[in-house]
């Protein structure tokens, strides 16, 4: 009875059908048939925030959804917010102000930050920390992520795009 | 019924995975409660999932079926009707943060929601989901009972609905008998004199409390018409107030008042023993919780004076 089931679901803008069992997670589903690994398993029960992706544009966690609930849905993971250019900003103020270190976080706080800045564009600091509640980070103690998150939107504000990589950042 | 196996065997066996089930997606309702029916009791309801899917993956439930409601039209929409709110029961948490219907006429829901959990689980997570599970230390059901709720139930035998002081029964015991869905929160809309507050007292924002208070106080002019008190983290079930209300009712809200209501919470509460916090901590933080809110209340009252 728990055989795999037809899914069509659109991910990074490409809508795909696939055979899925019920009980796989979406986070699972991309990283192991998609071999989409930017998203990144933790916790796997909704407590460290490193499987955020967006799912009809806001950000939920992938590690406490079945991929079958999925089915319909747009889902947006950071290698195609990356692709887009979505996020190229915040990637390049994570980089410039250190905001990672082993970098296991950082593609649930870029899809916590993508989604804050969509609802609250000009957000304060208690804000952005409150955006980030629900994202572990072992490594920088947060304060740099604010102040990169905070750059960015500013930036944002101001009317600046989101600039691509040109080249690897220095 | 559902296997219960032991969350700390499945964590040892590093199995944070569920038990494999099969997925049924129902259109209405009448269809879910069927797919129910045929599982033989062998199976769960799912909305949000944001706290059954921990579970599965701990394996702390393990049903043969995994009946997904998420998109039975007839349990979305947010609507005022004779008096009363109506929430579908997957009206989610994101909104009771942001909905003008809910800051307007069930601002408990409003003032509760930046506390429940982070912004990821409130984008999924439902209302209905929440006072279906009943987690004695969640936010939304203690304020079904601050808000006199109804809770509208759908069953093999038809519709009926439960006020919230009898849907609540013990440690995540409901009205709710197996098969039955939770279709919609029915909220009587607030009223002009009413004043509301709710906080509550965690080690960081977003952890499961330590204790919460919500309070809805009908104040036409200077004197406490009726107060309704419920508390969330300090019993089985979410906690109604009675004493505290009663020491309120007629009264001015000024600072005897305030200490009258605070003494009464010992004949309301009774905390029960934890490892983490021992009983008398969470009636003394019950009490200094409830100074609080009511004097912040005060304060606004004499504001608009």
């Amino acid at each position: 009875m728990s055989a795999p089931l037809h899914v069509t679901l659109t991910v990074n803008g490409e809508t795909l059908s696939r055979l899925i069992e019920p009980r796989e997670t979406l986070a699972d589903f991309l990283r192991r048939d998609l071999g989409l690994t930017g998203t990144h398993t933790g916790c796997e029960m909704g407590v460290c925030g490193a499987c955020l992706v967006l799912l009809d544009g806001v950000p939920v966690h992938a590690c406490l959804i079945f991929a079958v609930q999925a089915a319909g849905a747009n889902i947006a993971t950071v290698e195609g917010l990356t692709e887009s250019a979505a996020v190229t900003d915040l990637q390049r103020a994570f980089h410039e102000r250190n905001a990672l270190q082993c970098g296991f976080c950082t593609p649930g706080m870029l899809i916590a930050a993508q989604g804050l800045l969509d609802r609250t564009p000009m957000p304060s600091r208690a804000e952005i920390r409150d955006a980030l509640s629900g994202n572990y980070c072992r490594c920088t103690g947060y304060e740099a992520i604010v102040d990169a998150i905070e750059t960015v939107a500013r930036k944002r504000a101001a009317g600046e795009a989101a600039p691509r990589f040109a080249e690897e950042p220095a | 019924m559902v296997t219960n196996l032991d969350g700390n065997a499945a964590r040892e066996f590093g199995a944070l995975k569920a038990r494999a089930f099969d997925y049924i997606r129902p259109a209405t309702v009448a269809e879910a409660l069927a797919a129910f029916a045929e599982a033989e009791g062998d199976a769960s309801y799912i909305a949000g999932g944001q706290s059954l899917v921990p579970a599965l993956a701990l394996r702390l439930q393990a049903p043969a079926r995994l009946i997904d409601i998420g998109h039975i039209a007839a349990l979305r929409g947010i609507a005022v009707e004779d008096g009363w709110l109506r929430l579908g029961a997957l009206t989610r948490h994101v909104e009771a943060h942001d909905h003008p219907l809910i800051a307007a006429h069930a601002p408990l829901l409003a003032l509760a929601a930046p506390h429940v959990a982070h912004p990821a689980i409130r984008n999924r997570g439902t209302l209905g989901g929440s006072v279906a599970l009943a987690d004695p230390a969640s936010e939304f059901p203690a304020m079904m009972l601050a808000m006199e709720a109804e809770i509208e139930i759908a069953g093999p035998a038809g519709t009926r609905r439960v006020p919230a002081e009898t849907f609540f029964q013990d440690l995540y015991q409901t009205a709710l008998e197996p098969g039955e869905l939770l279709a919609a929160l029915h909220i009587p809309v607030a009223q002009p004199e009413h004043r509301c507050a709710f906080d509550e007292i965690a080690r960081r924002r977003g952890d499961y409390a330590l204790v919460g208070c919500g309070i809805r106080l009908a104040l036409p002019r200077d004197r406490v018409e009726e107060a309704r008190i419920a508390f969330l983290a300090v019993g089985p079930t979410p906690m109604r107030a009675r004493a505290a209300e009663t020491a309120l009712a007629g009264a001015r809200l000024d600072a005897d008042a305030i200490a009258r209501a605070q003494a009464a919470l010992a004949q309301d509460l009774d905390p029960p023993e934890d490892s983490e916090v021992p009983p008398a901590m969470r009636l003394h933080l019950s009490r200094v919780l409830l100074g609080r809110l009511l004097g912040r209340l005060r304060g606004q009252i004499a504001e608009a004076a």
